[in-house]
């Protein structure tokens, strides 16, 4: 399992990336959301991967915290996921207004000359 | 219960949070009754920052850091969230306040009718600036991180236009980045570590196992890039020019100390986790802010020579500031006393507050005939606004006599304090970072040379700088001065007599800053006071069984 989530983390990241630095604003945009579930991923993976644990202990009684995943990062990812879905979203609004007002969808407003 | 004077510390927090949200419910055209509300909360803000300050100075059983707590929902220290006030994060405070009030007066003058909820946004700011300095909580760090910034994307796009959207893109696409960068950071750290909590962590380091180490060191470095991001460090600062060029001017103003969070956050956790006691990991990351500040010194003065209008000027003024407090923040890491470090944190206050003052100029030395009416009544026709003529009225009639001649001293004020010239407050930072590099320590001698004649020249460089845009707008000027309005010039004029009061009040100034950069340097105060920290629940059990007086 850890190689999986290791490789899928990597290639997100590695796709995002490569995606940000692109002229077009549309792939910038699309770089930052592959680079943000990348980051998601990998603070999920921070709480170490254990399969079929649940996060929620019960109440009372003598709990043994090995037979539980840590909560805390999975909190966590949630703040992260609603922070730079928000974020994003805003990035979207000012791309198409910079394509509105420019008429290009180059990132500095102007098409580079050949 | 009853509300304690405990509870002051999260007002700094409250205030503006609830004055940005009450003024949502706000029509656009009730503008009055928004900039009152504003105004209000932003002086409120600023007077319990003073009173935090005045709390936090302690005595010397203390040792000269009072250092106080709020935890959120009463959980215990490393549990919960803490809020923590000491010297340095009650006079980064003080400072947010002292540029808010000035900026807002000015955006009273007309900025703030040229788009839609300035005043929401700006108090979602302050907002976002005094969580990121109250915080005791690397995951709440970023999240007060992400409102200040979400608040800036829209101040910067206030007004619209294309140059403010282009900036405004690079400048959201950069930063969105860096909190990616952030975010990795910190789940390193957590997953080095087990906690957030900055404190937890500043006992943690030294005991930390071999295995551990690299892993916490490269979550600290992946995280310091974000900050690095944020105070506009070269290479990682190329954003920054255009985008405080574009913003208006009060709320370039504002972004005056925007910059100042990201040193903020490096100078907190460098001394906090990598300080002096921190055993193997002392001293991490202090040669990389050393060489970074001086690169970006370096970079800020060529650009300053290198500019042709004073907006793109004041942008890499800017980047000089912040560059040198972090060179200076980075030589006192790897040793070298706390006399550059106290001096660093004075020049920090009084180069934010002139690079302030001089953004709130570049507005009116530019200005053609004409001035602020037209371009307004421009955007009011552009947005389709209904503005009520009696709305528009008072601004037009009360003009400044001997426009120039203010104009000129306000200038050349915020000149001489920026090249760091005496006698103003500029000249007293730059001379104790002087006084401190060359009475040695850790830094090498060449290092130290090197330093100072880089704060030497980036204070030549400026002073060309300014002096040549002050000679092309005020001695070879032909056409009639502009009109400039007095609320417009009030600000700039607050500001500098806040220099000036500095400049008086410099023996008192800068003994509070060498104490504060004495706390800095002991960060177990911090830590087992944080940790130490009674629950509100344990008090009154305590009271209630008589053990508590």
């Amino acid at each position: 399992m850890e190689i999986v989530i290791s490789l899928a983390i990597g290639v997100l990241a590695a796709s995002g990336v490569w995606l940000l630095l692109r002229p077009r604003s549309f792939q910038v945009i699309v770089g930052l959301c592959l680079l943000s579930y990348a980051v998601n991923l990998f603070i999920f993976a921070m709480g170490r991967l254990t399969p079929g644990a649940p996060a929620i202990m019960p109440r009372g009684g003598f709990i043994n915290p090995t037979a539980y995943a840590d909560p805390l990062p999975q909190a966590l990812v949630l703040t992260a996921i609603v922070i730079s879905f928000a974020t994003t979203a805003l990035f979207l609004v000012v791309l198409i207004a910079s394509r509105g007002l420019t008429g290009t969808d180059h990132v500095d407003g102007q098409e580079r000359e050949p | 219960m009853t509300v304690g004077p405990e509870h002051l510390i999260i007002a700094p927090i409250l205030i503006p949070f609830f004055a940005g949200a009450l003024m949502l419910v706000y029509d656009e055209r009730q503008r009055r009754a928004k900039q009152t509300i504003s105004l209000a909360a932003a002086a409120a803000s600023l007077l319990v920052a003073i009173e935090l300050l005045i709390r936090s100075k302690g005595n010397a059983l203390t040792g000269n850091n009072d250092i106080g707590f709020y935890l959120l929902g009463d959980w215990a220290a490393p549990y919960g969230i803490a809020l923590v006030i000491d010297r340095l994060s009650a006079m980064m405070l003080v400072l947010t306040g002292l540029l808010s009030l000035p900026a807002l007066i000015y955006a009273a003058a007309g900025w703030h009718r040229q788009g839609q909820h300035f005043h929401s946004m700006f108090q979602f700011l302050l907002m976002g600036l005094n969580g990121a300095f109250l915080t005791g909580d690397l995951f709440n760090l970023f999240v007060f991180f992400e409102v200040l910034l979400a608040a800036s994307y829209g101040l910067l796009l206030h007004g619209g236009g294309q140059l403010r959207v282009r900036g405004g893109l690079h400048y959201i696409a950069v930063n969105l980045t860096g909190s990616l960068l952030f975010l990795i950071g910190v789940s390193l750290i957590y997953g080095a570590t087990g906690t957030l909590n900055m404190a937890h962590l500043s006992n943690m380091v030294p005991v930390l196992s071999s295995a551990e180490r690299p892993l916490f060191h490269a979550g600290a470095a992946i995280m310091g890039l974000a900050f690095l991001i944020k105070a506009g460090i070269w290479p990682l600062s190329f954003w920054l020019p255009t985008a405080y060029m574009a913003g208006a001017a009060p709320v370039a103003a504002m972004f005056a100390v925007m910059t100042k969070v990201g040193v903020y956050a490096l100078l907190r956790l460098g001394f906090l986790l990598f300080g002096p006691t921190a055993g193997a990991s002392a001293g991490f990351g202090a040669q990389v802010m050393i060489a970074g500040g001086m690169a970006t010194v370096t970079f800020g003065f060529l650009g300053v020579l290198a500019s042709q209008g004073l907006g793109r000027m004041a942008a890499h003024l800017v980047l000089i500031s912040s560059g040198t407090v972090l060179a200076a923040a980075g030589v006192a890491m790897a040793g070298g006393g706390t006399e550059i470090l106290g001096a660093a944190l004075f020049y920090l206050l009084s180069s934010t507050l002139a690079v302030s003052a001089l953004f709130l100029l570049i507005e009116p030395m530019s200005r053609e005939e004409g001035g602020i009416a037209s371009l307004l009544a421009l955007t009011a026709d552009a947005y389709g606004l209904d503005e009520r003529e009696e709305d528009r009225q008072p601004e037009v009639g009360l003009a400044i006599p001997g426009t120039l001649a203010v104009l000129g001293l306000s200038f050349s004020a915020c000149g001489i304090v920026l090249a760091g010239l005496p006698p103003l407050s500029g000249f007293v930072g730059k001379l104790g970072m002087l006084q401190g590099l060359l009475a040695g320590g850790a830094a090498t001698p060449a290092l130290s040379w090197a330093l100072a004649a880089l704060l030497i020249l980036s204070g030549l460089a400026t002073m060309i700088g300014l002096v040549r845009v002050g000679i092309q707008t005020f001695w070879t000027g032909d056409s009639d001065p502009p009109r400039v309005m007095a609320l417009e010039i009030a600000p700039v004029m607050t500001l500098i007599a806040l220099l000036l009061f500095l400049t008086v009040k410099a023996d008192v100034a800068l003994g509070y800053m060498q104490d504060t950069a004495e706390a800095v340097m002991r960060p177990k105060i911090y830590a087992e006071g944080l940790l130490g920290a009674p629950r509100a629940a344990d008090a009154e059990q305590m009271s209630d069984e008589g053990v508590w007086p």
